[in-house]
């Protein structure tokens, strides 16, 4: 097999978050037109200076990223829809720069939005996919937090965490939401609030759950050149990798698609999980997050709940993790949720992370994870970012 | 251990009925498999002909081999919990009200992983059965049971749902006049109903059955005639409210195909009795039984129908009479479907002959009075909506199943000639 190419040149700018709320009378073009505009705007770009657009959504029906172009007065070259869930940021990210490299296209846009009108996810519920329509939703009709709720007993029994665990990972995610404006969570949460809470789907309970909520975010994708002339702040992409439906023999996930590839990942940037300065995990469940710490490379297998307790996991901290709040207290906005820790990542990098900035942050890892197409997420996918003067 | 279900009390007419719920619905085609073999109370899955790896969810590809040949197959219902959890908040309002709801997920002997529901005696990461069963939206869904009976077990609320247990609930028996009738009593307080009523037409006119009936604690007679529209308004009227299993057992019969009688007289009693006479207790029966299919523990939950197997597949011997129920069979369809929007069950039984006079020139075996009511009860039990009692009955639903046309030629072919 020929080696992957690499992803030098390629660079992400231009963040924009639109605050999250959590229901919207807007629709999902809305949020998406909301975002790419504030998007557009902090680099001082027009709708047309764009040849490369790329969404994701859930609440867009009967529309894809076609009729947006329409919609939302767009002349790409190069034009992508994104699927994935809490994989899209990564995977946006990871074609759009192929798209730069090949010169299909020389600025990319990558959006994703969702509005959340009152019932509305349990419509979206109810559609997701052929699998749990069949096979999934008929048993309980729990959504996403029975799905999980069953991994995460199944990782409690094997691995021996703890609720006091997930606990910590949550606490730490909402002191960092309180210093991030857009997030829907704006108290702060203890470990005795988190163990208290009403359960949901054992052993899950309240704080486990993400908030549905509207929102939407964006960033460019272009060369380095280009990113200099407009004087833009920017991260470089040093790698990035995505797997689908791995490990399908396994009886329950207790892994993601990461494991099969996070080798060539740092091989790529170069570096060890050593050197990574700050990591955003798709965080729609603390269990995801455990599973992403461990199969990204920064514990053993099992050990996530010990790394956990022995690191900090704030801004502050030596571990900084999910560093605007993530799903968990941010909220989770449909496919921006895949998005969410990307945007977060190239502010931290761009120095542009206000009070929650983490000192001296060069090099952050982006993962996602998306799709629980019947019992488990189907997709996975990782970015290593590194600021402009990074090493 | 399962707690055990007491009687109601007698219900607060000023409370709200409340509306039925129903589970999720929407299945693909392929999933439809499912249903159908819960229909018969069969766990059956997908498992590819090229391959043979067992599948689950069902699926139009195998996902093995990529081949388009999956024929469902009934396979080992045994496995292991792997996880499990308890729901107890929900954006479905039929699961929403029933909190909380154990589920998991069960690694199958026979290879997938499936999601199901959780009886409440199975030992979490414990060896379990799996049942196919119909839920209230008719579609066929999974429970994991323990390997050995528990006490009670058929009083878990999860399982219930899925069945239409006589016990604790109210029955009516249409015929008083059918042979069957005594036994069909019998088994049905035997399986804990609270109650049974039986229709009699013409109750001036003596007939064996009626001091059999009248001898058995909890039965009570009542007037009414399938025939007659304004005496089944009547009882519906009285009883419309607390009937929660409908069993219709009324039947004319007389032998003959078309050419044998010389005119449509007895055609006439046969689709007044067997097919109208199923429409007027709908009518009339229907709407109330529909609006109470969510009213606790004795709710509505189902609609008997003792059909001849010769609905599926003409008996010329009996022509007419086949033809009455192959009418019947078909109304019955209909039924089903009208029914689905509350959750009350339709579950048809066919039999082959009966052991009774109507059928005296016919050869053994023939279906007697108690294996029908045993297979009445054991059908509502597991909450069937297929049951084929008898020898007769599965021999012929076997033919019809491989072949309608050869199943016909075998039945119609006469005797060999000169």
């Amino acid at each position: 097999m020929r080696a992957r190419q690499s992803y030098d040149g390629v660079v992400v700018t231009a963040p924009f978050s639109t605050p999250y709320q959590r229901y919207s009378i807007e629709t999902a073009h809305w949020w998406i037109a909301r975002a790419l505009r504030g998007s557009l705007q902090s680099a001082g770009l027009k709708p047309l200076d764009i040849d490369g657009f790329t969404v994701s959504s859930f609440t867009l029906f009967p529309d894809t990223a076609v009729g947006l172009t329409q919609h939302l007065g767009l002349s790409p070259r190069w034009l992508d829809h994104i699927p994935m869930g809490g994989a899209s940021g990564v995977v946006a990210l990871r074609r759009a720069a192929r798209a730069v490299q090949s010169g299909d296209a020389s600025i990319v846009a990558c959006v994703a939005g969702d509005t959340n009108h009152i019932d509305s996810f349990r419509g979206l519920l109810s559609s997701f996919s052929r699998f749990a329509m069949d096979a999934s939703y008929p048993y309980g009709y729990g959504g996403p937090n029975a799905n999980f709720a069953l991994l995460t007993d199944r990782y409690m029994q094997t691995y021996g965490a703890t609720r006091e665990d997930f606990g910590r990972l949550c606490v730490a995610q909402r002191s960092n939401a309180l210093n991030n404006p857009g997030a829907v969570m704006k108290k702060p949460l203890t470990l005795e609030q988190y163990l208290g809470a009403r359960p949901i789907a054992d052993p899950i309970a309240l704080f486990d759950c993400v908030m549905p909520c509207a929102g939407s975010e964006a960033f460019l994708v272009m060369h380095e050149d280009q990113a200099r002339a407009r004087q833009l702040p920017f991260a470089r992409l040093s790698g990035a990798i995505e797997r689908h439906n791995a490990h399908a023999a396994d009886p329950i996930q207790l892994r993601g698609g990461w494991t099969v590839d996070i080798e060539e990942l740092y091989n790529m940037a170069d570096c060890t999980p050593e050197s990574i300065d700050l990591l955003q995990t798709y965080d729609d469940y603390p269990v995801i997050s455990m599973m992403q710490i461990e199969d990204l490379g920064f514990c053993a297998k099992g050990e996530a709940a010990s790394f956990v307790r022995g690191h900090d996991l704030t801004t502050r901290g030596d571990f900084p993790h999910n560093t605007s709040g993530g799903q968990l207290s941010a909220g989770q906005a449909g496919a921006a949720g895949g998005f969410i820790g990307m945007v977060e990542a190239i502010r931290q990098l761009t120095d542009a992370a206000e009070n929650r900035q983490v000192k001296n942050a060069a090099r952050a890892m982006v993962s996602g994870f998306g799709m629980i197409n019947y019992d488990r997420g189907v997709c996975s996918a990782a970015a290593i970012l590194s600021s402009e003067d990074a090493s | 251990m399962t707690t055990p279900l007491i009687p109601p009390p007698r219900k607060d007419p000023q409370k709200r009925t409340v509306s039925p719920t129903r589970p999720p619905q929407m299945r693909s085609r392929a999933a439809l498999g499912l249903s159908a073999a819960a229909a018969h109370g069969r766990f059956a899955l997908q498992r590819c002909a090229e391959c043979g790896a067992v599948q689950y969810p069902p699926r139009d590809a195998c996902s093995s081999c990529l081949s388009l040949e999956l024929p469902w197959q009934d396979v080992s219902p045994l496995g292991e919990i792997l996880a499990e959890t308890t729901v107890r908040t929900s954006t479905k309002l039929y699961f929403r009200e029933r909190a909380p709801w154990r589920t998991g997920s069960v690694q199958l002997d026979a290879g997938p992983v499936l999601l199901c529901h959780l009886h409440g005696d199975c030992e979490p990461r414990s060896r379990v059965k799996l049942l196919n069963r119909l839920d209230r939206a008719g579609q066929g869904v999974l429970l994991a049971v323990p390997l050995e009976r528990t006490p009670t077990m058929e009083d878990d609320p999860q399982l219930r749902a899925l069945t239409s247990d006589p016990k604790h609930r109210r029955v009516l028996i249409t015929d008083a006049r059918n042979p069957n009738a005594p036994a069909l009593a019998t088994s049905l307080l035997a399986a804990g109903a609270a109650m049974v009523f039986v229709g009699e037409a013409e109750s001036w006119r003596p007939y064996p059955e009626k001091p059999l009936l009248q001898a058995i604690d909890g039965v009570e007679l009542l007037p009414m005639d399938v025939t007659d529209t304004a005496s089944v308004q009547k009882l519906a009227g009285e009883l419309g409210g607390k009937t929660d299993i409908l069993i219709n057992n009324a039947r004319f019969i007389r032998p003959g195909g078309v050419l044998s009688r010389g005119d449509t007289g007895f055609a006439r009693d046969e689709m007044e009795v067997n097919y109208l006479g199923l429409m007027r207790l709908a009518q009339a029966f229907g709407p109330a039984m529909c609006s109470r299919v969510s009213d606790g523990i004795n709710s509505a939950v189902a609609w008997v129908n003792i059909l001849s197997v010769h609905a599926l597949s003409n008996a010329p011997d009996y022509g007419c009479f086949s033809a009455s129920n192959a009418a019947a069979h078909s109304l019955s369809q209909c039924l089903r479907a009208e029914f689905r929007s509350s959750g009350l069950r339709v579950m048809n039984v066919y039999c082959g002959p009966t052991e009774d006079d109507w059928y005296q020139p016919l050869p053994p075996p023939k279906v007697l009075p108690e294996s029908l009511s045993r297979s009445v009860v054991q059908g509502l039990q597991q909450g069937l909506e297929e049951v084929y009692c008898g020898d007769v009955a599965k021999d012929v639903y076997t033919r019809f199943e491989q072949s309608p046309n050869i199943l016909e030629r075998e039945t119609t072919q006469g005797v060999e000639g000169a």
